[in-house]
């Protein structure tokens, strides 16, 4: 007997999704996508990765409704996604999303307050997310006060505080360097453990999916399909240290034998990839 | 008031001790310029006396009507334009060469259509400052981050709440240096109208003083203009600054 989607867990689905762009005048259609099949599970923390371009991307907004899939279904918690981005999914972006006109206090409360909430929880919530990404002091300082690290950890309290149980990550420490992207990993696992949501990352940093993920979906070049799920078989409670364990090196050398000749290919070095 | 503050009242305070200086000294001829003490004296005496007051008033009601039907109407013609690509792309070449254009000579037009009312000067006056405000409102929604719609999608709003709660804040300082440009553009339409060919204002007040030969009178005038005009675009210029400080973005 086949198991139900309740069953198995599933917290979101992608079945048989493509994404196909429409060319633009004289130009041929971009096939971005798929077909892609992946089941996340709920609670668990999930990483995408793959080499530039293969659709990563266009996975996650088509996971969160952004985007329509050419071909396919998607379904949140057993619901189809189609046109508008369910209610309980999150979804924080590569690109800095914080609003400069307003104080890092009223960036994390728009949301709440869109949504009538009662000001006294507007505050409660919103202080505790500031407080928890290490954000209350600069609470009256605008973002452009702020630095690349702090505007995300802004735009990720301003998801939190709408208690989400699908969070989305699109690359959000991209712009960041090394050393803070160790410690906004932490960060994330931290708020991942607190909230018990389920959490999808899109990365493009091999290591970063490693040290984060429960598992990782390695992903072709365009159109991206999934090649690989290498389970990590990490404990729940685990931080940036795990970086130096012996299975940290397995994970990431196995999804880079995954991806490095995919990686090659997207990048058009043919001769390389013959090699 | 900081070093900066100082330092530009000290090149006013010099610049105009200066001109005082050669005035009353005879280095420049007193039929050519006068003391800006004596426009001073001269400016306290025509406001008290009352004899200009009226197309002063008359003359700044023309600009800030002019000014606020060239931003409302910027703005909205600005927001049509950006939604259709093709429109904007055929407008294009007009944009970039309207100002090669000196407005003034469709004057004559204006009044033989509204006759030599303050009708025609507005309409300069718009038709002057207006493509500043289409092309800030262009500008300033062509850089609204892209990102901010996806947000938009994600909170669920709709395109007249994403507009009003983030495209509009976000391109409010282009907006902005739309609406300055306004407003410089206004004041140098509208007083260069009446100087030209109007019945009426202050621009008429100073091309008569000039055919007077009255000095006083004129320097008074022009004195009052450079007031008014500086002290309106000190007050756009600071609250900008003092908008962009707040938002992190400007220089302390």
């Amino acid at each position: 007997m086949t198991a139900t989607v309740s069953e198995r867990n599933v917290h979101a689905e992608l079945s048989g999704v493509t994404r196909i762009y429409p060319g633009a005048a004289g130009t041929k259609p971009v096939h971005a996508l798929g077909p892609v099949d992946l089941e996340v599970r709920r609670g668990e923390f999930f990483a995408v990765v793959g080499p530039s371009g293969c659709g990563k991307s266009t996975l996650l907004e088509v996971l969160a409704g952004l985007q329509t899939p050419t071909q396919g279904s998607v379904t949140f918690e057993g619901q189809p996604v189609a046109g508008e981005v369910p209610d309980g999914i999150g979804v924080v972006f590569q690109e800095d999303a914080s609003f400069p006109w307003l104080t890092v206090w009223d960036n994390a409360a728009f949301g709440l307050r869109r949504g009538g909430v009662e000001a006294s929880e507007v505050a409660r919530r919103v202080d505790d997310a500031l407080a928890f990404m290490g954000l209350k002091d600069f609470a009256r300082a605008y973002p452009a006060q702020l630095s690349g690290g702090m505007r995300q950890r802004l735009c990720i309290a301003r998801t939190l505080v709408l208690q989400p149980r699908l969070i989305l990550l699109d690359e959000p420490f991209g712009a960041l360097d090394a050393q803070t992207r160790l410690l906004m990993g932490d960060e994330v696992l931290r708020l991942w453990r607190r909230t018990g949501a389920t959490v999808l990352l899109i990365t493009h940093a091999l290591d970063e999916a490693a040290m984060l993920s429960d598992r990782i979906g390695a992903m072709s070049a365009r159109p991206g399909r999934f090649m690989d799920i290498v389970e990590t078989g990490w404990p729940r409670e685990r931080d940036s240290t795990i970086v130096s364990e012996a299975r940290f090196g397995e994970i990431t050398g196995r999804l880079w034998d995954n991806l490095r000749g995919e990686s090659i290919k997207s990048l058009g070095y043919a001769g390389m990839a013959a090699e | 008031m900081n070093r900066v503050g100082r330092l530009r009242l000290a090149v006013i305070a010099l610049a105009v001790g200066a001109l005082e200086l050669a005035c009353r000294t005879g280095l420049i001829d007193h039929h050519v310029l006068i003391a800006p003490s004596e426009m001073a004296v001269a400016l306290w005496r025509l406001l008290v006396s009352g004899q200009a007051n009226e197309q002063i008033l008359r003359t700044f009601g023309i600009i800030v009507l002019a000014v606020l039907i060239a931003v409302v109407l910027g703005f909205a013609i600005g927001l049509v334009i950006h939604a259709l690509p093709r429109l904007r792309q055929a407008l294009d070449p007009f944009f970039a060469t309207y100002y090669a254009v000196p407005i003034f000579i469709f004057y004559p037009v204006m009044i033989s259509i509204f006759g030599l009312s303050s009708i025609p000067i507005v309409l300069i006056g718009v038709a002057t400052a207006i493509v500043a405000m289409i092309m800030a409102t262009l500008n300033g929604l062509d850089r609204i981050p892209r990102v901010l719609t996806k947000v938009a999608r994600v909170h669920r709003m709709g395109p007249v709440e994403t507009a009003l709660r983030l495209k509009l804040p976000a391109a409010a300082p282009h907006l902005f240096t739309g609406v300055k440009l306004a407003v410089s553009y206004g004041f140098i339409a509208v007083i260069a109208s009446e100087f030209i060919l109007a019945p009426a204002g202050l621009g008429r007040l100073i091309s008569d003083a000039y055919t007077d030969f009255n000095n006083p009178r004129m320097y008074a005038l022009m004195l009052l203009l450079v007031i008014v005009a500086t002290a309106v675009n000190m007050a756009l210029h600071v609250f900008d600054q003092r908008w962009a400080e707040r938002r992190g973005i400007g220089k302390p």
